[in-house]
C-alpha cells in the first residue's frame, strides 16, 4: 500500500527521523537556519517522554548531549556555522571518550557571523579537522527532504555502533526547504541500540575491546559499574594514562574503528555514471542544482553524471577511484571555496583533469551556470 | 505543467505561510513540489519572498529563477520582482498596487486582495488566505478537497470558520472569466 | 594504611593522588565521601550508591572525580556543570555532584554555573577554592583577592573577586553554603544538607594551595594557611552569636541560602505530562 506523503520542512524531517531512531533527549542554543530544529524537538520530545533543554550557550548544548548520551539515552543538538565552531571542543570529548550523538550542523553562508539565512557549504572541511588532534569523523549530507528523514536515522545508527558523534552536515537549502515526505513505518526502519557488554566476562574493564573488534561496550551510568570517563589519554580501565604507548594504541583504535569499517560506513550516490565521459561531484543541497543541469546536459546528448558522497566524511576515495577509469574529467561543484575538491584532486588528479564551479556570496548555483561550466568542459 | 511560482510582500503579511500552504494542497493534490523562502533580519515589516515549484514531474533545483507566477503585497516587491520575471508570467497583485514600468497591464490581475481580508473577512491577517483562495481559483491548482487540507493543516484549531471564509472570499475576487484569461495568458 | 573509608570509596589503585603535600583538596574530597557515606548509611535516605555520578571539570580539583570509587566523568574545562545537567535532565533519579574549582566553575564555566543555578536544577556543586589556578602553575582567578600575586599578576592583582556562594545564590540558587579545609566536619554536614536539598546546591569549600598561591604571598605553608582558616573563619553557631564588631574581618562557615523552589527536573516530569496530555485529546 502506498502511503500518503506529508509536507515537511528538511529541519522538521531531520527532528521527526532523529525521533524515529529513537532520540530522547535534545540540547541546543537557538541558531539560524538551524532553529526550527530546536523549536520542533521542543514540541515533539515531550510528547514521546523525551527530554528538551534549551542551554545558555552552544558549548553547554554539546556538554548536556554528551552528559545525557553516558546515562544511555540517544542524544542530539544542532547548530549552524558560528554555533558549530564552539561546539569543537566537547565534540572531540565525544570522540576520544566514545560517547556516540549526532551534531547536525545546518550550514549558512561565510565565517563569523557571516549571512545568516543564506545557503553554504563551507563547514565540509570543519567537519572533519574542527576539533583539535588527530580524531575519527563520520560525516552525512543529506541532499532532499525525505533523505533527510532516512539519513539522520543511520546517523544514529552509526554513533550508536561506532561509539562516536556523527556530524549530520545539512545546508540552508535542505534545512528550509519543504517538500512531500513519506514516512516509512516503524518496521521498515533499522534502529540501532549500542552494544553495552561483550558477554565474555573476563573483562570488565569499561574500554576493553576483544581482539579483532574496535568498539568498546561500556555500560550507561547509574547500573552499580562504577568506572571512570575522561577526555585524557585513558588505558582500557578509563584511567588517565602516561604511557605513551598506551595512548598510541588508544589513538589508532580510534582511527581504525571507522578506517576499518569503511564498507559499512561509506554511501554514495552514484547517476548515469555508467557511460559517463564527466561526472559531477556535490553533496548537500548543491545536489539538486547539479541534477537539474544532468537532465539538461543529457538532454543535449553531453554524457554527464553525477558522484555524489552521501557519507561526506571519511572521503569515499576508493569508491572514486574506482570510477575514474571510464571517465575524461571531473567537476567538483559546492558551495565554498573549493573544499571537497581537495579530497577530489587527491584521489584523482593525477589521472584526469578536475574542474571546479563554487559559489560562496550567499546565492545558490543555478544549474544553467553547471551547465555552461559543462560545455566549457567539453571544449 | 510546472509552476514556479513567487510569493512577495513584507513581513507578517504571511506570503510565506501562502506560499507553504499552496504547497500543501499540492502533496494532497499528489503533485511534486518544493518550496523555500528567503527573509532579512526583520520579523515583521522588511520585504520577504517565498517560492513554491508545482509539477507532475521530479523537482530537482529547489529555487525559483525565473518565476511564471507572482503575488505581490506591496510596492516594493511587486517593483523588486516584477524584473525577473519569466516571458509570459502572470502577476496577482493587491489593488493598491500601481502596475511598474516593464509589465503589461494585462499580464497583472489586481485585486482588492487587503481591503477584502479587512473589510468582508473581518481580519487584515486573514489576506494570505484570501490571496491562496484567489491564486486558485485563478489558476485552477487544486480541487476543494486538497485545498481545505492544505489550509487545514497550518492554521491554529478554532480559527477554521474565519479562514474557509478567506478562502471563499478571495476566489469570489476572480471571475470566471478572468480565471480564464489568466491561465490562457500562462500557456 | 588506609582508613575503612578510602577502602570504601576511593579507588586505591589509582591513589597516591597528584595533588601537593599541603594542598587542601584531599581534605575536601574527603568531606565529600564522608557525606555521602552518612546518606548511604541512613536508613532514611537510603541513597543508592551505584545512582551517584560524580563530574567534575579541569584543573586540580578535577582530578577528585577519578580518585572517587562511584561513576565518574572528568570533563572539558568549565563545562562539569553544563555535562551535569544532561545527566541529571535524563536520568533525573541520579544523584549528580559536581566537582569544580574556583577557575573552571566561575571564569570558564561562570556562565553554567548561572544558569544552572537559576533552572534549579538539582546538582550538587562543590568548589574546592583556592584562590589560584593550580593545575597551570600559579595564575590569578576569579577568587584571587586584590591586590594579592600570582604568575599572572606580577604586580599585584588588580581584579575584584567575586564570592563564590553570592554569586551562585545571585543567581537563584536556593541552597548555597561556604566551608573550609579546616572545617571538616562542619563541611562536610553542609555537603550532606546540599546533597539532600531538591534543587540547585552549591557548596564553596576554601581549599589552600600552599605550592603557589601560599608562596606567592608570603602565606606560609599548610599548617599556617589552615590556621588562617581557623582564625578568620566562623562557623554559624559561633557566628550569629558574634556582635558586628566581632564579625568584621570574619567568615562564616554555614548555610547562606537554603530555599524551597520547585527543582528542574520536577518540573519538566510536569511538563511531559502536559505535553502528553495535550497530544493525546
Amino acid at each position: 500500500m502506498s502511503k500518503k506523503a506529508v509536507l515537511m520542512q528538511g529541519n522538521e524531517a531531520c527532528v521527526e527521523g532523529a525521533i524515529a531512531a529513537g532520540m530522547r533527549f535534545y540540547a541546543g542554543y537557538p541558531i539560524t537556519p538551524s532553529t526550527e530544529i530546536a523549536e520542533q524537538c521542543a514540541v515533539r520530545l515531550p510528547q514521546v517522554g523525551g527530554k528538551f533543554v534549551q542551554m545558555e550557550d552552544e558549548l553547554a548544548s554539546m556538554a548536556a548531549v554528551l552528559g545525557a548520551s553516558v546515562t544511555g539515552v540517544k542524544a542530539m543538538t544542532a547548530t549552524s556555522g558560528p554555533g558549530f565552531s564552539l561546539k569543537q571542543e566537547n565534540l572531540g570529548y565525544g570522540c576520544l571518550a566514545e560517547i556516540p550523538c549526532v551534531v547536525v550542523d545546518v550550514q549558512r553562508s561565510g565565517p563569523s557571523t557571516g549571512l545568516p539565512t543564506s545557503p553554504a557549504q563551507g563547514d565540509y572541511m570543519q567537519a572533519r579537522w574542527g576539533t583539535h588532534g588527530d580524531h575519527p569523523v563520520i560525516a552525512l549530507s543529506p541532499a532532499s527532504v525525505q533523505e533527510t528523514y532516512r539519513l539522520i536515522i543511520r546517523a544514529f545508527n552509526l554513533s550508536e555502533k561506532y561509539r562516536t558523534p556523527v556530524i549530520f552536515l545539512m545546508d540552508e537549502i535542505v534545512g528550509h526547504m519543504r517538500e512531500g515526505v513519506v514516512l516509512p513505518g516503524a518496521d521498515e526502519l533499522i534502529i540501532n541500540k549500542r552494544h553495552i557488554s561483550y558477554h565474555d566476562g573476563a573483562n570488565k574493564q569499561c574500554y576493553y575491546v576483544p581482539e579483532g573488534q574496535y568498539v568498546p561496550a561500556m555500560k550507561p551510568f547509574g547500573q552499580g559499574e562504577r568506572y571512570n570517563i575522561t577526555g585524557l589519554a585513558h588505558d582500557v580501565s578509563g584511567f588517565p594514562t602516561g604511557s605513551n604507548a598506551v595512548a598510541g594504541a588508544l589513538y589508532t583504535r580510534l582511527m581504525e574503528k571507522i578506517d576499518h569499517n569503511l564498507d559499512d560506513i561509506i554511501r554514495v550516490e552514484e547517476y548515469m555514471l555508467d557511460d559517463a565521459d564527466t561526472a559531477v561531484v556535490c553533496f548537500g543541497g548543491t545536489t539538486r542544482a547539479v541534477m537539474s543541469a544532468i537532465q539538461e546536459a543529457r538532454a543535449a546528448g553531453m554524457k554527464v553524471g553525477m558522484f555524489r558522497p552521501v557519507t561526506v566524511w571519511p572521503f569515499p576515495e576508493a569508491r572514486l577511484r574506482a570510477r575514474i577509469h571510464g571517465l575524461k574529467r571531473i567537476l567538483v561543484v559546492e558551495h565554498n571555496y573549493g573544499q571537497m575538491l581537495l579530497e577530489v584532486q587527491r584521489v584523482a588528479a593525477e589521472r584526469l583533469p578536475v574542474e571546479f564551479l563554487g559559489r560562496f556570496d550567499g546565492t545558490v548555483i543555478p544549474p544553467a551556470d553547471i551547465l555552461q561550466k559543462l560545455r566549457e568542459m567539453e571544449g | 505543467m510546472r509552476y514556479e511560482m513567487r510569493f512577495s510582500g513584507s513581513g507578517g503579511q504571511g506570503v510565506i505561510l501562502a506560499s507553504v500552504i499552496v504547497a500543501e494542497a499540492a502533496v494532497a493534490q499528489g503533485l511534486q513540489t518544493v518550496q523555500s523562502q528567503a527573509y532579512g533580519p526583520e520579523a515583521r515589516g522588511g520585504m520577504c519572498k517565498a517560492e513554491t515549484i508545482l509539477s507532475r514531474d521530479q523537482i530537482w533545483f529547489s529555487k525559483v529563477i525565473r518565476p511564471n507566477f507572482l503575488l505581490a503585497l506591496t510596492q516594493q516587491s511587486l517593483d523588486k520582482f516584477a524584473g525577473d520575471l519569466a516571458e509570459g508570467a502572470v502577476v496577482m497583485a493587491d489593488s493598491s498596487l500601481t502596475v511598474p514600468a516593464g509589465l503589461e497591464e494585462s499580464q497583472v490581475l489586481r485585486l482588492p486582495i487587503l481591503d477584502t481580508a479587512r473589510d468582508k473577512v473581518g481580519k487584515l491577517m486573514t489576506a494570505n488566505i484570501v490571496a491562496v483562495g484567489a491564486i486558485n481559483k485563478a489558476l485552477g491548482l487544486f480541487g476543494e478537497e486538497a485545498l481545505y487540507e492544505g489550509v487545514r493543516r497550518h492554521i491554529p484549531a478554532g480559527t477554521e470558520e474565519l479562514n474557509w471564509k478567506a478562502l471563499e472570499a478571495g476566489a469570489a475576487l476572480v471571475s470566471d472569466e478572468q480565471a480564464a484569461a489568466f491561465r490562457q495568458s500562462l500557456d | 594504611m588506609p582508613s575503612e573509608l578510602i577502602h570504601k570509596f576511593m579507588r586505591i589503585d589509582h591513589l597516591p593522588h597528584i595533588w601537593c603535600a599541603g594542598c587542601g583538596n584531599g581534605i575536601i574530597m574527603r568531606d565529600v565521601a564522608v557525606a555521602l557515606q552518612e546518606l548511604i548509611d541512613d536508613p532514611e535516605v537510603n541513597l543508592n550508591r551505584g545512582k551517584v555520578v560524580v563530574v567534575s571539570g579541569i584543573g586540580c580539583s578535577s582530578r577528585a572525580a577519578g580518585y572517587m570509587d562511584f561513576d565518574s566523568i572528568h570533563t572539558t574545562h568549565g563545562r562539569a556543570i553544563a555535562f551535569a545537567t544532561g545527566i541529571k535532565i535524563a536520568h533525573p533519579e541520579l544523584e549528580v555532584i559536581v566537582l569544580t574549582g574556583d577557575g573552571d566553575c566561575s571564569a570558564i564555566g561562570g556562565n553554567h554555573l548561572i544558569h544552572a543555578a537559576r533552572r534549579n536544577i538539582g546538582l550538587t556543586v562543590v568548589t574546592f577554592n583556592n584562590d589560584i589556578y593550580g593545575m597551570t602553575g600559579g595564575q590569578y582567578s576569579p577568587t584571587t583577592p586584590t591586590g594579592d600575586m600570582a604568575t599572572t599578576a606580577p604586580y599585584g592583582n588588580i581584579d575584584r573577586p567575586f564570592d563564590i556562594a553570592q554569586l551562585a545564590a545571585g543567581a537563584g540558587a536556593t541552597f548555597t553554603a561556604r566551608g573550609s579545609a579546616y572545617h571538616v566536619r562542619e563541611t562536610t554536614e553542609l555537603i550532606r544538607q546540599g546533597i539532600m536539598h531538591k534543587g540547585f546546591s552549591l557548596i564553596d569549600v576554601y581549599s589552600v594551595c600552599p605550592t603557589y598561591y601560599g608562596r606567592k604571598n608570603h602565606k606560609g605553608g599548610a599548617v599556617e594557611m589552615l590556621q588562617w582558616q581557623k582564625e578568620h573563619m566562623v562557623p554559624a553557631a559561633r557566628y550569629y552569636a558574634m556582635s558586628e564588631e566581632e564579625k568584621k574581618g570574619k567568615l562564616l562557615v554555614g548555610t547562606l541560602t537554603h530555599i524551597d523552589f520547585p527543582e528542574y527536573t520536577a518540573e519538566y516530569a510536569k511538563l511531559i505530562e502536559r505535553a502528553q496530555a495535550k497530544a493525546g485529546k
